[in-house]
């Protein structure tokens, strides 16, 4: 049985005086492709910010699989993230955003940073783009620059925000195949927060969906599974791609 | 059933809309005829807002569809708003007896379903106004403090561990704030000496005393002027460009994206641009003193026909090394305030191109108010000390 490499115990998360999830519970298992859903302003990107300890809880507390709780400081990260921009460091050429990691954390020579970097671009299908800036990316090699950028020091664990949003179809498809790949050849737990519905289930093996109205989790499971079986219309809404029945 | 008609609106110069009011026992039933388009919209909202002035309160209005041969989405938005003012004057309205086609988009603008109440927003008293302008000074003034705690934990940690200062954006963001400013603080700088020169010599000459002119500005340049002129220029660039540069990526979640690879903002973004400055700022205004002089030397020589030998010795007599010394050290503390202040308002952006902005601005007026007021402290403190 997979162990768990994120817990959330009844986490409350949002902003401000705003709640927008109340004392969600959920484990992340090693080796999930683990997709975080819910329609726009449930709180998805918001609580991948509290998984990864950019913000801290407003109660209760996510654990990671050594027992601490997360709250980024200073040091070597324990996984990686994509943000929904990529969040590339502009004033970086590509190469370099790719080894800020490695220079930061490791003792590696120059040069087998750079083979590090080169193997790391290669793998996302960037090879040669290492001298060009962000600026000079299209939208999805960036995302797959900060891919590469956010699994430099091996993690076992990567976040990703977003990754399809505004990409044409091939490259979605081309990320969620990468996705796939990296999750089955190299092991990798991934949590993904997305909405797009081609990728939850050409990718994902386990999902929670967020409801911004009752602030909780409203289903979880195997995407395929809800959309054919889930007794709850919002769930059945969101997996058919049905207008809401609301007013 | 008494009836009127409204005038016709036109498009191109021919009529195609038509508005018919007819006097019923339950109300007012108005019946449309034509074709109604957003080309119109200006007619028809003029039209609209005559018969809603000539409504009784609590009236009954039928919107008669049946001569309306078509209506595009900016007639009906217009429409739809009728019937929600009818509504909130207590009547009532409806759109009757409309084609399919029309009734699409009636349905469309949801102008078929209950109208909701709009809550006004209301205009904030004067009081309330100053409350909020305390409460964010209040805020700002914990932000800033906050950013000070970070940086001294920073800094400790930075001392702890050299290596983990950011070496490697040192030099550039000492080219960009200190290289790159040497002309505009030489202009500023020469014009400010010159400026000043033209203004005393007037008087100066009326005393017979036009060799004291290299005093008057030697001792105000290198005390006062010349730190704080390029300290003001170097505000506006680099202080302008280190908050824009930091809020952009705050908003762009490149700050986020350090926090999560352990790079701490404090060590990465604001160290490097601290240092920099508080080294380039005292050579600058080495160099802003020197322009400043040559300034004050060309009028000496043009306007008060001294000589560049005679202005010279007379700076010696007049300019001591402390001048000099407590203009450099002001440089150092305005460095560390433009740098300070540009950071923190720079990380502490939200939004998008507009917090950027809004932030960018703060950063410059706080920056400003800080310099004049670092110099005033430190210039009564000198005084104090006896220098």
């Amino acid at each position: 049985m997979s162990e768990p490499v994120i817990r959330a115990l009844d986490l409350s998360i949002g902003w401000g005086s705003t709640i927008l999830q109340k004392d969600a519970n959920f484990t992340i298992d090693s080796g999930d492709i683990f997709i975080i859903l819910g329609g726009s302003g449930c709180g998805k990107s918001t609580m991948m910010r509290y998984l990864v300890g950019l913000e801290l809880p407003l109660s209760g507390k996510v654990l990671y699989a050594d027992g601490s709780e997360a709250k980024l400081g200073r040091g070597h990260p324990k996984f990686g993230v994509m943000f929904q921009s990529g969040a590339l460091l502009g004033s970086m050429t590509v190469g370099e955003n790719v080894a800020l990691p490695l220079t930061s954390w490791t003792e590696l020579p120059v040069e087998a940073i750079d083979a590090i970097v080169e193997a790391k671009l290669r793998l996302v299908g960037l090879h040669g783009t290492q001298g060009k800036m962000p600026s000079e990316l299209s939208g999805g090699m960036k995302k797959r620059a900060a891919i590469a950028r956010a699994m430099a020091l091996e993690p076992e664990l990567i976040f990703l925000d977003e990754p399809s949003a505004g990409l044409d179809p091939v490259s979605a498809a081309e990320l969620d195949d990468l996705i796939i790949s990296l999750n089955e050849q190299l092991g990798l737990t991934v949590v993904m927060v997305t909405h797009d519905l081609e990728s939850i289930f050409k990718v994902g093996k386990r999902c929670i969906m967020l409801d911004r109205a009752s602030q909780s989790i409203i289903a979880r499971g195997d995407p395929r599974e809800l959309r054919d079986h889930s007794d709850d219309p919002r769930v059945r809404s969101f997996f058919n791609r049905e207008a809401s029945t609301a007013p | 059933m008494a009836s009127h008609s409204a005038p016709l609106a036109t498009e191109s110069g021919e009529p195609s809309f038509r508005i018919e009011h007819e006097a019923e026992a339950r109300g007012t039933r108005l019946v449309l005829h034509g074709r109604f388009t957003f080309a119109q919209a200006t007619p028809l909202w003029s039209e609209l807002r005559r018969i809603l002035k000539g409504l009784k309160k609590r009236e009954r209005i039928d919107l008669d569809m049946k001569g309306a041969e078509y209506v595009d989405g900016g007639a009906m938005a217009l429409l739809a708003h009728f019937r929600a003012e009818v509504y909130r004057r207590g009547g009532r309205a409806e759109f009757v007896d409309a084609s399919a086609s029309v009734q699409e988009i009636v349905h469309l603008y949801r102008a078929d379903q209950a109208v909701g109440r709009v809550k006004k927003r209301q205009a904030q008293s004067a009081i309330e106004q100053i409350g909020q302008a305390s409460m964010s000074i209040v805020l700002e003034a914990q932000l800033m403090l906050a950013f000070l705690g970070q940086l001294v934990v920073a800094m400790g940690g930075v001392l702890r561990e050299p290596k983990s200062f950011n070496l490697r954006d040192l030099m550039p963001n000492m080219e960009r704030t200190g290289a790159d400013a040497v002309p505009i603080v030489l202009l500023i700088n020469f014009l400010v000496g010159l400026v000043m020169a033209f203004q005393a010599s007037v008087q100066l000459k009326r005393f017979g005393a036009q060799i004291l002119v290299a005093d008057l500005i030697g001792i105000s340049i290198t005390r006062e002027l010349g730190p704080l002129m390029t300290a003001i220029v170097v505000c506006g660039r680099s202080g302008a460009a280190f908050a824009a540069e930091l809020g952009s990526m705050k908003v762009n979640e490149e700050v986020d994206a350090l926090r999560t690879m352990g790079l701490g903002p404090m060590r990465y973004l604001v160290f490097p641009r601290l240092l920099a400055l508080m080294l380039v700022m005292p050579l600058l205004s080495i160099l802003a003193d020197a322009m400043g002089l040559l300034g004050g030397l060309l009028v000496a020589i043009t306007s008060l026909d001294l000589t560049s030998t005679a202005y010279f010795n007379e700076l010696e007599k007049a300019v001591s090394t402390w001048d000099v010394t407590s203009g450099l050290v002001k440089s150092v503390l305005f460095a560390a305030a433009i740098a300070l202040i540009a950071c923190q308002q720079g990380l502490a952006t939200e939004g998008g191109a507009e917090g950027v902005g809004r932030r960018t601005t703060s950063a410059v007026v706080t920056t400003l108010f800080s310099l004049i007021m670092i110099d005033a402290i430190f210039t009564v403190f000198f005084r104090a000390v006896g220098k």
